[in-house]
């Protein structure tokens, strides 16, 4: 009987273990032709609800908009909609859907998906995060914030199956830009409707870009597969691809280092106290980035309410120290907002270090040699090594040369965004990742209305230039007045002091990795990417 | 009696807790829909509150949220928001309970024979030196002996890969960071229970009987020697089997470890409550399970 208890005991364990094995491991897949890590696990695979770069990157593998970006230069180029006429006057734009576009489950996208598309998007229920890059159509706006309820009266319509139009309110120079976003890709009507939120489980997801969705399980990996009934599937270079969540430098890095992945594209995941040896080596990408690293300073609060003051303190940070001693990425001192790459626009004079210059303002404020200065608070969040680096810089650059107290303020990310947004500060870091390749991008974060301000900044004079400029069509006579109210964040008003352009890093070795090209967005479209033969 | 008793009082246990943490967690300052990117207008961030319930009063949103769970449905995530907790739950904690599973058996086969040795030759070199790598485990933690595994065995010598869970050898860094610590911690309690049993007045008559020290050892010590064991053994495989932060995040491991940190500093309220209710339904029912084992160690032990 004992033997018999033993070999019953031996048998369960062995039976459980196999169990554990078989669910914990997943079942084992057939290799993937390329993996890469990606960044953070995505939050979600929805157009309509995503918010970050490494979502992003998913989405466009699986669902394609009325453009898509070029896989070299990242500008738009024809996607879904195999091309567009734009009206005289710059504010109609017609789209001409491709009549072989198709679902991934082969049925044919016709231009009433792509408007079903755009108006969820806008649908309030929706509650879509990115919607206002949509308010330069017209009624969107109205219709997004619950003014208008029908649906018919925003600027979108259908002509047939194949022509979309479009009504903007004012011309728009970056609009093919918006339509190339991950936001407003060409989403399935019938899967959504049928399985709601949880449409993006129930396989087969239909999916209009180049690849479609093999499995996704949290935290492991997401596998793409290759897309036969996209339109462009000829060049589709992978059949199946592995895209990995990861958000620990060192684990990155070293499953690079083994060959276990090809690729790995988010900055964040190059160890901070190796990046200055990394950007050496060939297989580390070096890129300036639509992406600005500044500090916002509380214009309501005194005595940030007095422009000198907020001059003195951008005067006296050495932005040259900060780059070369904490960032060492190679990125680029910043005087101006808007990141230097983008094409036809040239950023006014900002403020540059002069700590003298910087002495003389705060002595006309009231506070010569910071004598009678209130100990200000200087707030960031706790991610990453490099903001309390910074800050710990700041605090010494403002001492030392202005005489000021500065109080350090460590917050955890949620908490810091909610005091940033209640305005709880004196200075907070901040950052920001332009959304398209236009200065319109950056410059209307600080409209006086804008829910991104969270400076209490308010200038009608601003505000006034910026919307000129979006309405005017000259594009030179445009650059003029974005500079003109640029010149006023940066140099006259002062409600933000710029430090830096974000450098991207993304490693690769280009001897076995191709079809992956630089460019400032660090957009790189998976059907471009190949595995090479060695 | 006795366990039916402790049975009854799960339940309302576990409303209890799942209270405190839907409360708890919701008074944390920051939610978790805020972003560096502000919503598009104050309609849109209203409309996300509202499809999530979030502007509901706490007690309305504790009793839809209650009904759920009773129904087996823990809600979506609000951050993973095509993912529902059940999702989340389902394909993480079979990794972690496996990565658990295979650490507490590591910690159990290293520290109970550590600590027999070390107290058997006690005053001996090889009794210090089993007493001293039992403390080196305690003292080291996963932080740092993962990294080390990793760069000696995955990266210089290639015999494990480095991270990923696909394959059975992707499990024996992880197994080995997670187990050390508690293969020390085992290694002494069961050193200090064997000792205070070796001098018990039973083992004398045992050895005066003219028993061997191997049959005195193993047929009379080892079985009470092991109940400290035994009641730190609940808590300690319901913490191993929630997974860990550290050695999930090394070794990016897909289970629920790095959700139970993560999920917390995103205010993903939903995931949060449904791991708590998780932990807490383990540990109730793990200790329920070591009293009953306690009763099969040790026959002089009853429960009032």
């Amino acid at each position: 009987m004992r033997i018999g208890a033993v070999r019953i005991g031996e048998i369960s364990v062995c039976w459980v273990l196999a169990v554990f094995l078989g669910l914990g491991c997943g079942g084992l897949q057939e290799p993937a032709d390329l993996v890469i890590i990606n960044g953070p696990e995505p939050e979600s695979l929805d157009p309509a609800m995503i918010t970050s770069q490494s979502d992003g990157r998913v989405v466009l593998a699986l669902f394609e908009g009325l453009t898509r970006f070029n896989a070299s230069s990242a500008d738009p180029e024809p996607g879904i909609a195999a091309s567009w006429h734009i009206s005289d006057d710059g504010l109609v734009y017609t789209f001409q859907i491709r009549p072989e576009a198709a679902w991934s489950t082969s049925e044919p996208i016709t231009a009433k998906d792509v408007l079903y598309s755009w108006r969820r998007i806008l649908e309030p229920a929706t509650a879509c995060e990115y919607a206002g890059l949509l308010f330069c159509i017209r009624n969107a706006r109205e219709y997004a914030t619950g003014h208008l309820k029908d649906p018919e009266q925003i600027g979108l319509s259908v002509s047939g199956d194949h022509s979309f139009r479009v009504e903007l309110l004012e011309p728009t120079a970056y609009f093919l830009d918006i339509c190339a976003l991950p936001n407003f890709a060409v989403v399935p009507r019938r899967a959504i409707e049928e399985s709601r939120d949880r449409w993006l489980m129930k396989a087969p997801v239909p999916a209009s870009g180049a690849f479609s969705l093999d499995s996704w399980r949290l935290n492991d990996r997401i596998r793409l597969r290759r897309n036969p009934h996209y339109w462009d599937a000829a060049n589709t270079r992978s059949d199946r691809v592995d895209l990995l969540p990861c958000s620990n430098a060192n684990t990155a890095l070293n499953l690079y280092e083994t060959g276990a992945v090809d690729i790995v594209w988010d900055k964040e995941l190059a160890p901070s106290e190796l990046v200055d040896l990394l950007v050496t080596r060939p297989d580390f990408h070096r890129f300036d980035t639509l992406g600005t690293y500044f500090i916002r300073l509380n214009v309501t609060r005194v005595p940030f309410d007095d422009v000198r003051v907020r001059q003195a303190l951008a005067m006296a940070i050495d932005k040259k120290l900060i780059v070369e001693k904490i960032t060492r990425g190679g990125e680029r001192v910043a005087d101006q907002f808007v990141p230097p790459i983008l094409p036809g626009y040239h950023s006014p004079p900002g403020l540059a270090y002069d700590p003298e210059k910087a002495r003389e303002l705060l002595a006309e404020a009231g506070f010569p040699g910071g004598q009678d200065f209130p100990p200000m608070e200087y707030m960031y969040n706790n991610t990453g090594k490099n903001h309390e680096r910074i800050a710990v810089e700041l605090r010494a650059m403002w001492g030392r040369e202005l005489g000021v107290s500065v109080n350090l303020r460590k917050l955890e990310s949620k908490v810091y965004l909610r005091a940033q947004a209640l305005r709880e500060y004196d200075a907070c870091r901040s950052s920001w990742i332009g959304d398209y390749s236009d200065p319109n991008t950056f410059l209307e974060v600080f409209l006086s209305d804008s829910g991104n301000n969270r400076t209490g900044w308010k200038e009608p004079r601003y505000d006034k230039l910026l919307r000129q400029a979006n309405g005017e069509p000259d594009p030179v006579r445009r650059e003029e007045l974005l500079r003109s109210a640029e010149s006023i964040l940066i140099r006259e008003a002062v409600p933000i002091i710029p430090l830096y352009i974000y450098s991207g890093l993304e490693y690769y070795d280009g001897t076995r990795v191709g079809g992956i090209h630089s460019n400032s967005r660090g957009e790189h479209p998976l059907r471009a990417i190949h595995r090479l033969r060695q | 009696m006795y366990f039916l008793k402790r049975l009854l009082l799960v339940p309302p246990l576990l409303i209890g807790i799942t209270f405190l943490a839907f409360a708890l967690v919701r008074v944390a300052p920051g939610g978790p829909f805020d972003r560096e990117r502000a919503p598009a207008s104050p309609e849109i961030e209203r409309s996300l509150q509202a499809r999530y319930h979030l502007d509901e009063s706490l007690g309305r949103q504790f009793a839809r949220y209650l009904v759920g769970v009773l129904h087996g449905d823990f809600g979506p995530s609000l951050k993973y928001r095509n993912h529902t907790v059940n999702d989340i739950i389902g394909q993480g904690l079979p990794v972690s309970l496996l990565l658990g599973g295979l650490a507490f058996c590591f910690a159990l086969g290293i520290g109970v024979p550590l600590g027999v040795h070390s107290a058997v030759r006690k005053g001996c070199w090889d009794g210090w030196a089993s007493a001293g790598l039992s403390l080196t485990a305690i003292c080291v933690p996963g932080l740092v002996l993962g990294p080390v595994l990793i760069m000696v065995f995955a990266i210089q010598l290639g015999w494990f890969p480095v991270a990923l869970w696909t394959s059975p050898g992707h499990m024996v860094l992880p197994t080995v960071t997670l187990g050390f610590y508690f293969a020390g911690r085992i290694s002494r309690l069961m050193r200090e229970g064997t000792l205070g049993v070796l001098r018990s007045e039973y083992i004398r008559t045992a050895r005066a009987k003219g028993l061997g020290e191997g049959a005195v050892l193993f047929r009379h010590a080892l079985r009470p020697a092991i109940l400290p064991v035994v009641s730190y053994s609940g808590p300690l495989l319901a913490e191993l089997l929630t997974g860990s932060f550290v050695v999930e995040n090394i070794f990016q491991v897909p289970g629920i470890g790095v959700l139970m940190v993560n999920s917390s500093l995103n205010r993903d309220y939903t995931v949060v409550v449904g791991l708590v209710i998780l932990y807490a339904a383990l540990l109730l029912i793990l200790n329920l399970v070591v009293d009953g084992l306690y009763r099969l160690l040790d026959p002089r032990v009853t429960f009032e």
